[in-house]
């Protein structure tokens, strides 16, 4: 309950804090440079005198917009994946599994760089650079996590194809389509949903990395791992710098994967003792 | 278990042929001509381009690119660094020993505190241990490897002085010396990289002991007096522990991604760091190889963790 309240705050100052705080991005103020935190500026300042509270809600909006649009990619992925390869009864269940499983043993971090490294200005000169690279990281992050919600979807499905409501509807004549989106997805979706709420974080922690190497947004778009890669270089004497977005990071994550343990519980029955 | 040895060494062939395929593809998909400069530039006449372009066979169907593509990379030929003007084979040859030690010596330093932790939660589940080490995993694997190294320099380095934050590979002084400067840099990548492993493995441990512990034959063994140590050690965790280790060899793409970002944060000279340096230089052959080294060395800590795991459980290479 507790981190319900932490994410719903982060995700509240996210989007309504630039109103209450309207202070631009990107003003330079050279006598102002690398400031601790102050009245004036409550999360201190970057080297060119930039307020870093504006910055972290104008990135963080970025970076939860990443982690829940990569979700999603992820999620309905896997679920047609994993549908697919549970209600097939001949080869493309071994085929669908097989693919699974080589790219669960991909080298994700690597294959994700160089996705990144060989795409980058194409989709730019498309999409614009805010655009192209936003898409291109959704698309590509939920395109590599994809394989625990498509095995979880295929095992729930493996059982629930064999009970007897299902023997039931299919008596009735239903359609198979029918069959799969109205009666067998309902009763497979509870474990997908504490699976979708992992990937949330586990793309946000994705998408962190990327841009705090240097090969994500761009350094106009400061999300919270930009943040962090523009505040290594400055530790000594800029600690606050790096603090601030790295416990931004920290309090999502952790409060996202306490509250997909909370659901956990409450779909799974069977607790020990 | 010399069949078994076979069956899994040839499972691993197609996979990494898979693995291949789909690198492959993303830089066959990949925008971009590599003859681009050739074909703007007006000094180079049209028949020396398609000369030039029928000699790399820039034009072949995708099939024969493919097929040379691999066969080059299974003789070793990898191409030459633009950036570093060495061969890369020879660039990556220098750099693999120490992500391997850094990685090695990590994982050891996790299991060291996942295995007494995770078996000590569950043999007490929901006890006031059992919740601390719970919370405890959980704010470790929810602590990005970035951040956490920042922390540790700022502890560390910053604030107490105590160890170095860049790796060096020259380091000049002699003897026990020379061995313990290199300790004391490798501490907080190994300490970055072991933590954040840990916190997941405590609780795949103690998950998994949670389900052996409730087992009849647990009952049946402290039924015949034996005392709760020897069924802790000898009994429930041998058991147990078979699941980890694939649990441990599927945590391996993860743990090379945490290698390359803690490489890149303390500059340790490894592949990891070197993939990013070659990422920013637009060096594309070192890029290739270096993913295809990583790919390969998941597939090969896969297989030696289908070794251990037929070593451990004998049912399964007899099955």
């Amino acid at each position: 309950m507790a981190s319900t309240g932490v994410l719903a705050i982060l995700v509240a100052g996210v989007l309504v804090g630039p109103l209450l705080w309207p202070v631009p991005i990107d003003e330079i103020d050279f006598s102002a440079r690398l400031a601790t935190p102050s009245a004036d500026h409550p999360f201190g300042t970057d080297d060119l005198g930039q307020d870093l509270l504006a910055r972290m809600m104008y990135g963080g909006r970025i970076s939860l917009a990443v982690g829940f649009a990569a979700m999603l990619v992820a999620t309905v992925v896997g679920t047609v994946i994993g549908a697919i390869a549970g209600m097939s009864r001949r080869y493309l269940d071994p085929v669908l599994m097989w693919v699974t499983d080589l790219f669960l043993s991909l080298p994700q971090l690597p294959l994700l760089l160089l996705v990144i490294y060989l795409f980058r200005d194409e989709l730019k000169a498309v999409f614009g650079v805010e655009g192209g690279v936003f898409i291109m990281i959704v698309v590509v992050i939920g395109g590599l996590r994809w394989m625990p919600v498509a095995r979880l979807v295929r095992a729930q499905f493996l059982s629930l194809r064999e009970k007897e409501f299902v023997e039931a509807v299919r008596a009735m004549g239903a359609s198979r389509w029918r069959l799969v989106v109205r009666h067998i997805l309902p009763n497979a979706i509870g474990p997908v949903i504490v699976a979708g709420t992992i990937e949330v974080s586990a793309a946000i922690i994705a998408e962190s990395t990327l841009s705090f190497l240097g090969l994500g947004f761009p350094p106009d778009i400061p999300t919270w791992g930009r943040l962090l890669f523009d505040a290594k270089d400055h530790l000594d004497v800029a600690p606050h710098w790096a603090l601030f977005p790295g416990a931004a990071i920290f309090l999502t994550v952790l409060s996202i994967n306490f509250i997909g343990d909370g659901l956990r519980d409450a779909f799974d029955p069977r607790r020990v003792m | 278990m010399a069949t078994y040895l076979l069956r899994r060494f040839l499972i691993a062939i197609p996979s990494l042929l898979g693995i291949s395929l789909v690198l492959f593809t993303v830089l066959a998909l990949a925008p971009g001509d590599p003859f681009e400069e050739l074909a703007t530039n007006p000094n180079v006449p049209p028949e020396v381009r398609t000369a030039l372009r029928a000699k790399f066979g820039i034009d072949d169907p995708v099939m024969v690119r493919y097929l040379r593509w691999l066969a080059a990379m299974a003789q070793g030929d990898w191409g030459f660094s633009f950036a570093s003007r060495i061969d890369v084979d020879q660039l990556i040859l220098q750099r693999v020993p120490v992500t391997l030690f850094v990685i090695g010596s990590s994982q050891i330093l996790a299991l060291a505190i996942a295995l007494p932790i995770g078996i000590y939660a569950a043999m007490r589940p929901y006890s006031v241990f059992d919740q601390i080490a719970n919370t405890l995993a959980f704010v470790g694997f929810s602590l990005p490897t970035f951040f956490t190294g920042l922390l540790f320099i700022l502890l560390f380095s910053i604030q107490l002085d105590w160890l170095p934050f860049v790796y060096r590979s020259d380091i000049s002084a002699e003897g026990w010396r020379w061995y313990w400067e290199h300790l004391r840099q490798a501490i907080m990548p190994i300490m970055v990289l072991g933590f954040f492993q840990a916190a997941s493995y405590t609780r795949y441990v103690r998950s998994s002991v949670l389900d052996v512990a409730r087992l009849d034959y647990v009952t049946t063994a402290r039924a015949k007096g034996l005392d709760e140590r020897t069924v802790t050690l000898r009994h429930v965790s041998r058991n147990a522990l078979i699941p980890v280790v694939t649990l441990v060899a599927l945590q391996m793409p993860a743990v090379f991604g945490g290698a390359i970002v803690t490489e890149q944060i303390f500059r340790v000279p490894g592949i990891g760091s070197l993939l990013i340096s070659a990422m920013l230089a637009n060096d594309t052959p070192v890029i290739m190889a270096v993913t295809f080294v990583f790919a390969c060395l998941v597939v090969l800590f896969n297989l030696i963790a289908d070794l251990l795991y037929g070593w451990l459980d004998p049912r399964i290479s007899f099955g």
